[in-house]
């Protein structure tokens, strides 16, 4: 290994602009001649709209333009779309409501987009935005999913009864039922997974701008796959032909898959780019981030387990109640469904599994991806269940998901996904070494007599990562295959470009990719140069989420490079006079095999720009190659995170006295890294766990509609972790990675409740384990006897 | 419109700005330095953390005109002859930023709360400490590290001169 290669830990390329204040966020660019957007956003959850009169805005100081919905569908501008098609039970596809960028008729949430005002400054778009008069006429809304499926529930979209958007099955049924027939002991519990709000801390940005010149419009924004955002804009939204419009993501402050849809107000900005002949840049407020960014969660799931007589789980059924909000978000349907269900088997050995889920419209805003995507929801579902089941067995918690984990693989689930490898047992011993187990006993004593309650919780969780292959996501109904590209390209000098398709937006691709260049070619980390987020410069690109740029990105990084050594071998040949299977690479150097004949990388670089030094007509000049690369499974990176609290029942307080996370990701390339991204997971899924809640009241108004009132984790609220890895070699993409973006706010939230339940003797308890909550459970008996 | 007159960065500056104009606004948009960022809009991220006359604070809770005539150093402003602050050397040292976007407010509130601990801090008082600045990416695990090292470099620095 050497200090930049894989496996080192090299300080970041990208931190010097960002701790310097030169990072280059989309609201840090000002076009010449920009106006500014604000939008005017339905006060009501759920309301008609009559009439639209901006004669007093238009009239007021600096106002450009005021543009509705009507305005769009004069221009033919389509609505936004969902990627993914769902198809329930019966056959028949999921029924999708339309979606205007700016509403048309109706409003269907809080937030939802009604106009937009266009001024000379912020501040007048602002004021003049107070002066649009909107006709609302309110009607009743309902926000939580389970009432919207009553029969007197008001409807989203009136033709769709039921707010029903799909009714979905998943395993086998026959041999679930089975399974329960023949259970000598059947477990339930009524799971609630709570509503997360995103919040990235850089909010949504964009600014669209045209030229009349050439026709060209281009968008900057705060994207997660600038490719798929042109994609949809050009060929579902119709804003522009492909080749006419040019998306840009600069640094984006945090995504966590937020900024992975296709929102309203970036297609109005570079349509009213158009429109108004002038670039239009809106920079959202915090506010109208919890308004309007995707959503996360909110499932409410009833889940069963068959157990036979030796306490071997023999079945698991699962029916769940997923909200999606208001419309359907670009990948909204597939989060529930094939995101969830198909990890409900968990790291166990389960042969028969049935899971149905309804998703459903409410007047909130529209759900979608937030880290983790589905598979938090399924983990909290198994590991709970799990968890439960060993209580009533009376048995210890780790002994119990022992007996039942999966230990050959590759392994078929009933559900779809086939495991390639891991070892569970090896995560679950190291993580209960490090948090030391068996000390636990003591230090429950411990607390216990200093008044305090303490508990102790576990989570063996596995993910389905590196999305894609394409051929699998297109069978589930994947409207996009999910491959990646990159492009490497090796200048004469022989310092090296990397054009990639993916995204980074705090993942830290420019130190991690260039270190694998810097290994496989020998060049200097400081030689190579990563590009990402420009449509222009990057041929495509799926962009990044689901854990998916090292195990996808980085092996098409790998074959490109594999094309660049096949190459250059040929050329260093040549100028050896030597026969290309006799040509040796290795630490950037080409080497006749068995001579002392070599040659370093930049001479062979130069070389193959100097065309008179070898046969063009056998070799082409330059050195530059392609890759897509499109893997044979997901990856499935696992472990085990163990979570111990000390409750006071005094205050309701909890406090996480040690947090141990165990996980495989395979190989690694950088650890510090990797070791960030496992803090960031494992913070949110703290966060989830104890503080954080999106609420809207019974008429659809958002209750945690700012910081004041939604509680992201601070820092006084969470401990040091303490981290452990154990590696299994991915073997379905050649670097042997699996992903580790999403893994801590996969594991965290069920470890945290388990230590909760654990600590104060109770079968369940609902997220977020707020003070008051807690207090009230911790002193139930003396409440009760009030 | 006002007359403001204040000092960043070292650099005499003034302008003509609308009374209203939040002192964060004039340092993005009058002198395009866009380092400082905006995160929220209830003063609860800390994202717009400046030193104004050597104290830290919420530019999106002043008024620019709130800062005629002082000191205003930003981001930008805090490395000295192309020698980064220790504060800045720690937070990449130790991999305390991961998306960037709340690492200025965090880096000019850590600078700020060393000064006012020469006695050094402990990992209690970083996190206590922290309260009024958010961070969605690093679990604050690393900023943590980066503070207590900054802490015990600068006070290393301070005895041996
Ligand atoms: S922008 Fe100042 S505290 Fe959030
Ligand atoms: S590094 Fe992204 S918010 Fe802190």
């Amino acid at each position: 290994m050497t200090a930049t290669g894989i496996g080192a830990s090299p300080r970041r390329k990208e931190d010097f602009r960002f701790i310097t204040g030169k990072g280059n966020y989309t609201d840090d660019i000002n076009r010449a001649g920009q106006t500014f957007a604000c939008f005017v956003r339905s006060p009501h959850a759920h309301a008609t709209i009559g009439r639209i009169d901006a004669a007093a805005a238009l009239a007021m100081p600096g106002v450009v333009a005021v543009l509705t919905g009507q305005d769009m569908a004069d221009d033919g501008i389509g609505g936004l779309i969902c990627g993914w098609m769902v198809h329930s039970k019966d056959g028949s596809p999921m029924k999708a409501g339309p979606h205007p960028a700016l509403a048309q008729g109706k409003v269907r949430y809080c937030g939802d987009c009604v106009a937009v005002v266009i001024a000379e400054s912020y501040a007048q778009a602002k004021d003049a935005a107070e002066a649009v008069a909107v006709d609302y006429h309110p009607l009743a809304a309902v926000v939580d999913a389970k009432a919207a499926l009553g029969p007197d529930a008001p409807l989203v979209h009136d033709e769709i009864a039921h707010n029903m958007v799909f009714d979905w099955e998943l395993g086998n049924y026959k041999e679930t039922v089975d399974a329960f027939t023949a259970a000598a002991k059947v477990v339930s519990l009524d799971i609630v997974n709570n509503r997360l709000i995103p919040n990235a801390m850089e909010p949504r940005a964009a600014i669209g701008d045209y030229d009349s010149g050439t026709g060209i419009h281009t968008l900057y924004t705060t994207s997660q796959n600038p490719h798929v955002a042109r994609l949809v804009l050009s060929a579902f939204i119709g804003i522009a032909p492909e080749h006419k419009l040019r998306v840009i993501a600069p640094d984006v402050g945090g995504g966590f898959g937020s900024k992975i849809f296709i929102y309203a107000e970036e297609t109005v900005c570079v349509w009213a780019a158009r429109r108004v002949g002038r670039p239009v840049k809106w920079t959202g407020e915090r506010s109208e981030s919890f308004l309007s960014d995707a959503h996360g969660r909110d499932h409410h799931t009833h889940a069963a387990l068959a157990l036979d007589a030796g306490g071997r789980i023999t079945g698991l059924r699962v029916k769940t109640i997923a909200n999606l909000g208001a419309y359907l978000s670009t990948f909204a349907s597939s989060v529930p469904t094939y995101l969830y269900a198909t990890l409900l088997s968990g790291q166990y050995d389960i042969p028969a599994i049935y899971a149905e889920v309804q998703g459903v419209y409410t007047h909130t805003a529209p759900v979608d991806a937030y880290r983790g995507a589905g598979r938090p929801e399924a983990t909290f579902v198994v590991e709970r269940i799990v968890e439960e089941a060993a209580r009533q067995l009376g048995e210890d918690p780790a002994e119990f998901r022992r007996r039942n984990f999966i230990r050959s693989f590759p392994h078929q689930t009933p559900v779809i996904m086939a495991y390639d490898i891991g070892d569970y047992e090896a995560s679950l011993d190291k993580a209960m070494q490090l948090i030391d187990y068996d000390g636990f006993p003591g230090r429950r004593r411990a607390s216990e007599a200093a008044g305090k309650r303490r508990g102790i919780g576990l989570s063996t969780y596995i993910e389905a990562c590196g999305i894609a292959p394409s051929a699998a996501v297109g069978s589930l109904g994947a409207g996009v295959g999910l491959w990646e590209s990159a492009e490497v390209r090796v200048n004469p000098t022989g310092s090296v470009e990397v054009l990639t398709g993916s995204h980074s937006h705090g993942q830290g691709h420019e130190t991690t990719f260039a270190q694998l260049v810097s290994e496989r070619l020998g060049v200097p980390l400081e030689n190579v140069e990563i590009v990402h987020g420009d449509t222009d410069k990057v041929q495509f690109g799926m962009g990044t989420y689901g854990s998916r740029s090292g195990a996808v990105g980085m092996s098409a990084i790998a074959k490109a490079l594999d094309k660049v050594e096949a190459k250059a071998k040929k050329i260093a040949a040549h100028l050896m006079e030597a026969a290309p299977g006799d040509i040796e690479f290795k630490d950037g150097r080409f080497t006749v095999a068995g001579t002392d004949k070599s040659l370093t990388f930049p001479e062979v670089s130069l070389a193959a720009y100097v065309g008179h030094k070898f046969p063009t007509s056998e070799i082409e000049p330059g050195l530059k190659e392609s890759a897509f690369y499109d893997p044979l499974n997901f990856t499935f990176p696992a472990g085990c995170h163990i979570c111990e609290v000390e409750i006071d029942p005094d205050t309701g307080v909890v406090r996480i006295e040690r947090f141990v996370a165990v996980d495989d990701f395979g190989v690694i390339i950088n650890p510090m890294i990797v070791e960030g991204q496992v803090h960031g997971g494992i913070a949110q899924g703290i966060g989830q766990a104890l503080l954080e809640h999106g609420i809207y009241s019974e008429d659809g108004q958002l209750l945690t509609g700012s910081f004041m009132d939604y509680t992201m984790p601070r820092a006084g609220d969470l401990p040091s972790f303490q981290l452990g890895l154990t590696t299994t070699r991915c073997p379905s993409n050649p670097l042997g990675m699996k992903g580790c973006g999403e893994a801590g706010a996969i594991a965290a939230p069920p470890a945290v409740i388990n230590a909760i339940t654990d600590a104060l003797q109770i079968r369940d308890f609902a997220m977020p384990a707020t003070p008051e909550r807690v207090w009230r459970a911790a002193n139930a008996v003396a409440l009760a006897a009030e | 419109m006002t007359a403001v007159s204040m000092t960043v960065n070292g650099k005499s500056v003034s302008a003509d700005v609308e009374p209203r104009t939040l002192l964060v606004e004039y340092l993005r948009e009058n002198q395009r330095l866009t380092g400082t960022h905006v995160g929220c809009d209830t003063s609860q991220c800390g994202a717009c953390v400046v030193h104004v006359d050597g104290v830290a604070v919420k530019s999106c809770t002043v008024l620019a005109v709130q800062a005629e005539g002082a000191s205003v150093v930003t981001i930008e402003g805090l490395a000295k002859d192309g020698k980064l602050h220790p504060v800045q050397e720690a937070f990449r040292e130790h991999h305390g930023l991961q998306c960037g976007f709340c690492t200025p407010g965090m880096i000019m509130t850590a600078v700020d709360m060393i000064r006012r601990h020469p006695e050094g801090l402990d990992e209690a008082t970083i996190r206590a400490e922290l309260e009024g600045n958010i961070c969605r990416c690093t679990g604050y695990h690393n900023i943590v590290r980066a503070i207590e090292a900054a802490s015990a470099a600068m006070g290393a620095k301070e005895a041996a001169a």
